[in-house]
């Protein structure tokens, strides 16, 4: 009886049940997708390091997982790690920014098809002329190009020569050389890829490169691939905190309105409902039930329309980011609303409860 | 001092509103007694203290000094919750302005309070047979303002006598009403008192009204007086 009760009430005011319910949801989608694009992006990041087929990484010094970092190690090293027992390709690659988030990054395109199997060429193909650049599907989709289509970074109009399908190390490609020219780095790359024989011999060439190159970061790349997560980009946990506190708070907000002018319109109902013997209880219950009802609502909005912004990302950014979903993180979200709400409706629900009946009874 | 055929007791009533520093006597000492199974008519100027009467005699109020026993409890004694019981329980209000749940239809207006009093909404037998008395059997899907006043005033005293209340308070019953509702609801309100034995206390300006009961009482600047 009282969830109809609720459920009328709520019908009965629909304009502003949408829109509160629609608020939570609007809540509940930036936080599942600010998660499901930090995870989604990460992974995608893991997932590329993976695609190029290596079996070992080795970093700079001092460089951090996700930072871009050019290009401080010589190039000399290669000959080094390839003299190694079991290494049967070592390839390095320079990466240079440019411009936001993003990189080109110079590859030696034999050494690393025979590394990664090759890239797949979903239209055009390899370097051939010096202004040529190399760009994944992604990419392409996002800057609307074709093969044969001009594009501008770093200050100079290349010519996109093969579009390759994602998932294999980086977004743009160049030869080596020209990057290691581009950032004046010329003999030193910033990644080193290490392909094994057998995979059987992981931990002795590890440990044997680990003693003789100790200041460098050495990773077997599924290693390497698990720390890239959240917890080692800097600055993106406290920033999933902020947006949840965000959100807490605007739900708050949203609903203690919504609730409130509810009480305030519904004070000879309350009065009706005292006069026939409902608790201060029942009438708090009451506005709690309604709350908890468009938070969840909400919640489920939220939920689906999370599956718009993936697709929206997919659609106009796939080149700089990646969404997964992430129903880990529905309850989660759904908890935060519920949160927000309910301390949203505490106060016009202990005024409604305490609302003296008799007043609301001849109020005009 | 329990007078078993005695449904109310009150002596000495006394009520003082206060707004901010100012005290409103509103009831200053009343005394009534009625018997089960009476029907009365309070009537008096505005002002006189007879809803104020009634809220404290159907425990939406409490009183500021006296006695009010119904059924031998003592509402002056007793604490909110308490008298949230005997809202729940002993006493029904009808009010001149219907005070129906406008988002809920005229049954489920009734069964909410079944509900509240922990009742089964049940539509057999003596439900059925009261519906059919009230002349509303045909418009219970309705929402409130779908129905006309007469309508709402008689589904609010459907819902009002659903829990066999001891005691009917009808304040203004037929206040907002045309001649011929206001016939229909007296009327009801008399058959239920004579069929059903319902005590009613019926507050009214209107001396026709007054005439359907057993007995008149007059009120004036919140006591009860002998004649008008
Ligand atoms: N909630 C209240 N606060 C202050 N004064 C009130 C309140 N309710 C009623 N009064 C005052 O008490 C007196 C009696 O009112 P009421 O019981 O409503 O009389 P009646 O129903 O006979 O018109 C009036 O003077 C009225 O102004
Ligand atoms: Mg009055």
């Amino acid at each position: 009886m009282i969830n109809k009760l609720v459920i009328e009430n709520l019908k009965h005011r629909w304009v502003r049940t949408s829109l509160s319910a629609a608020a939570v949801g609007v809540q509940v989608t930036m936080i599942l997708t600010l998660v499901g694009v930090s995870y989604g992006t990460l992974e995608d990041m893991a997932r590329r390091s993976r695609g190029v087929g290596a079996d070992i990484l080795i970093r700079p010094p001092g460089s951090s997982i996700i930072s871009l970092s050019s290009a401080p190690m010589p190039q000399k090293l290669l000959d080094f790690v390839r003299q190694i027992p079991h290494v049967t390709i070592a390839t390095g690659t320079a990466v240079h920014a440019i411009g936001g988030t993003n990189s080109v990054t110079g590859v030696d395109l034999n050494e690393f098809s025979r590394m990664s199997g090759g890239f797949k060429f979903l239209s055009g193909g390899p370097f051939q002329g010096p202004d040529d650049v190399i760009v994944d599907e992604y990419w392409a989709r996002q800057n609307k190009l074709k093969v044969g289509a001009q594009t501008r970074f770093l200050n100079k109009t290349w010519r996109v020569c093969g579009i390759v399908e994602p998932g294999k190390l980086a977004r743009l490609f160049l030869p080596l050389p020209l990057v290691q020219e581009l950032s004046a780095n010329t003999g030193k790359i910033s990644m080193v890829y290490v392909k094994l024989d057998d995979q059987a011999n992981l931990p002795t060439v590890l440990a044997g490169l680990k003693k003789s190159l100790p200041e460098h970061q050495i990773y077997s790349i599924e290693e390497y691939s698990s720390l890239i997560s959240v917890n080692n980009v800097p600055g993106l946990k406290p920033f999933i905190g902020v947006v949840i506190g965000v959100s807490i708070v605007v739900g708050f907000l949203v609903v203690f309105l919504s609730m409130y002018t509810a009480v305030l319109e519904r004070t000879r109902e309350i009065g009706i409902l005292k006069s026939l013997g409902a608790t201060p209880q029942m009438i708090l219950g009451i506005l709690v039930r309604e709350t908890v009802a468009l938070a969840i609502v909400g919640s489920i909005a939220g939920i689906l329309l999370t599956y718009l912004t993936r697709w929206a990302i997919m659609q106009y950014v796939p080149g700089n980011l990646t969404q997964v979903i992430v129903p880990d993180w529905w309850p989660v979200a759904t908890l935060i609303s519920l949160t927000g709400s309910l301390t949203g409706a505490l106060y016009p629900g202990w005024k409604a409860a305490r609302q003296d009946a008799i007043e609301a009874l001849s109020y005009e | 001092m329990s007078d078993p055929a005695m449904l109310i007791q009150v002596k000495k009533l006394v009520k003082k509103y206060r707004m901010g520093d100012v005290e409103v006597s509103a009831l200053r000492g009343v005394d009534l007694n009625v018997q089960k199974g009476e029907f009365i008519a309070i009537v008096g100027p505005s002002g006189s203290g007879k809803s104020t009467l009634f809220y404290i005699l159907g425990g939406l109020s409490s009183a500021s000094s006296g006695t009010v026993l119904i059924d031998g409890r003592d509402l002056t004694q007793m604490s909110d919750s308490e008298r949230t019981a005997i809202r729940r329980e002993l006493v029904g209000f009808v009010f001149q302005r219907y005070n129906l749940l406008p988002t809920l239809s005229a049954t489920d207006n009734i069964a909410m309070a079944q509900y509240l009093a922990g009742k089964k909404h049940e539509t057999d037998g003596w439900f059925k047979q009261t519906l059919d008395l009230l002349g509303i059997g045909h418009r219970l899907g309705h929402k409130p303002r779908s129905l006309s006043g007469g309508e709402q005033q008689r589904v609010a005293i459907a819902r009002a006598i659903v829990n066999h209340p001891a005691l009917l308070l009808a304040d203004e019953p037929t206040g907002n009403l045309d001649s011929e509702n206001s016939e229909i609801v007296l009327k009801l309100l008399r058959d239920l008192n004579e069929r059903l034995g319902q005590t009613i206390l019926m507050i009214t300006h209107n001396p026709e009204a007054a005439a359907y009961a057993h007995r008149i009482v007059h009120m004036r600047d919140g006591r009860i007086v002998e004649h008008p």
